[in-house]
């Protein structure tokens, strides 16, 4: 049984540079960081990493119904397909700064990328 | 079996149950979202009883210390009180005020000698009970610190139409009886590692906690660099700005830097060029200070410097469990929670 991306970049120790590496980028990316404005920070880095575990195969127990109920107001403001591109991207971006290697990133892309119905409402 | 007792009732644990599941089953609406121990969304407090660590995982240190823990991963051992984290205690502590001293035009220095021994960190706050209106209760950053200080000290700004300030400024007199509870919050100084940067930003009487967390800092002999922002419009808007000089002119490791931004501080700095700083707190400190990779940030006073600052320190390397922030929201601004995902 293969491990997950989640393991194989070294599991919870690594999640918590991948926040701070993944948290900075959104905030100071144009096209999302609005939806961040005025949020409690500590909570805010609390969901990224809990995001990240869930796009890297770590333990989690988000539903779809989480998903799309803890979007729904964001939605209401707007998120569409290029935000959740946007954060893709940054995502992407982070695991490469962190030197994970393609394929692994792939995988992780895959994984965030099943969400994006459920987080946009569709 | 274990129980969990909320809001005065007490819930039996099944084997194996998380607070949260109990809570939830008995029809108590806690925040949640990722059950699995990481978003925080389920932070509660354990007001008696001890959580297990596996409940406090991924939590600050000061959280921990005063018994936060995620309800969704808590499967507690011994029977525990549990607490939202942001009800208020009712104020129960005498306390007796001692003095009352001026120490800019807006600005009192109040010192207060509570009847029962009170266990706080220098940087913390207490709620204070206005004698006769038991319903008006507000908060106060204390300035005093435990080891230096015999007495408690808070730095109460005239907040305009503020019924506590008010009181406090004027009728409130030495001798005055008052109840008190704390103490809350978590910005204080953390001993451990003393080679660590400290940056403090404050503006008004937020001086007060970082006031006492900076004296907390130098007599646990800290020794890595200790800088101290504190702003105003004009300088007649600072306060303790000798004794803070001449810290800095006995602790090398200690720079203090007043900044003023107002609109008429131009004649003020031409004046003094040496002695002000322009500008706001936050882009001062970032000018001198651009990369805080491995500091400890404490920022405390107006709430728009607070999160600003917060993000700027953050998006300046700080991590964000070493920014702890304490915004002086005033009962009439008082914003509600930021949307959260």
């Amino acid at each position: 049984m293969s491990e997950s991306v989640y393991d194989r970049i070294g599991g919870e120790a690594a999640m918590d540079a991948a926040v701070d590496l993944f948290y900075r980028k959104v905030l100071a990316d144009a096209r999302i960081n609005e939806f961040f404005d005025g949020v409690d920070m500590e909570r805010q880095a609390a969901k990224q990493k809990a995001f990240l575990t869930m796009a890297l195969g770590g333990p989690h127990n988000y539903t779809g119904k989480d998903m799309r109920a803890g979007h729904a107001h964001l939605v209401a403001r707007g998120l569409n397909d290029s935000h959740f591109d946007a954060v893709m991207e940054n995502l992407g971006a982070t695991l490469n700064e962190l030197g994970v290697p393609d394929e692994l990133i792939a995988e992780a892309a895959a994984i965030a990328e099943s969400t994006r119905n459920d987080v946009l409402g569709r | 079996m274990t129980q969990v007792t909320f809001q005065g009732e007490q819930f039996l644990l099944h084997e194996q149950e998380t607070v949260l599941d109990c809570l939830l089953r008995n029809g108590i609406a806690i925040p949640n979202s990722c059950r699995s121990g990481i978003c925080q969304t389920c932070l509660m407090e354990a007001v008696s009883g001890k959580v297990p660590a596996v409940a406090q995982k991924g939590l600050k240190q000061a959280w921990r210390e005063q018994q936060y823990f995620l309800a969704c991963t808590c499967v507690p051992e011994q029977n525990i009180e549990a607490a939202l984290p942001d009800e208020q205690t009712v104020p129960h502590i005498k306390a007796e005020v001692l003095s009352k001293k001026y120490l800019n035009k807006q600005i009192i220095r109040m010192r207060l000698r509570s009847l029962q021994p009170l266990d706080y960190q220098a940087g913390q706050f207490i709620h204070l009970q206005h004698a006769d209106d038991r319903t008006l209760i507000r908060s106060y950053s204390l300035a005093s610190v435990p080891t230096l200080d015999q007495v408690l000290e808070i730095h109460v700004r005239r907040v305009p139409n503020g019924r506590m300030s008010g009181w406090l400024h004027q009728q409130c007199q030495p001798g005055q009886q008052l109840l008190l509870s704390g103490p809350h919050g978590d910005c204080y100084y953390i001993p451990g590692q003393e080679q660590q940067g400290l940056l403090l930003l404050a503006t008004g009487s937020g001086l007060a906690p970082i006031w006492g967390i900076l004296r907390d800092a130098l007599q646990y002999n800290h020794q890595g660099p200790i800088r101290l922002f504190h702003g105003g419009l004009n300088g007649s808007d600072l306060y303790l700005v000798d004794e803070l000089r001449e810290l800095a002119d006995e602790y090398r490791q200690f720079a203090y830097f007043p900044c003023l931004d107002g609109d008429s501080v131009d004649e003020e700095i031409a004046a003094a060029p040496e002695l002000f700083y322009p500008g706001r707190v936050q882009d001062q400190a970032l000018n001198i200070q651009p990369d805080l990779k491995g500091w400890r940030v404490y920022l405390c006073g107006n709430p728009d410097m607070v999160n600003q600052a917060k993000r700027k320190a953050f998006m300046a390397g700080a991590a964000l469990t070493e920014i702890h922030a304490d915004p002086f929201v005033t009962a009439h601004n008082k914003q509600a929670d930021g949307l959260t995902v």
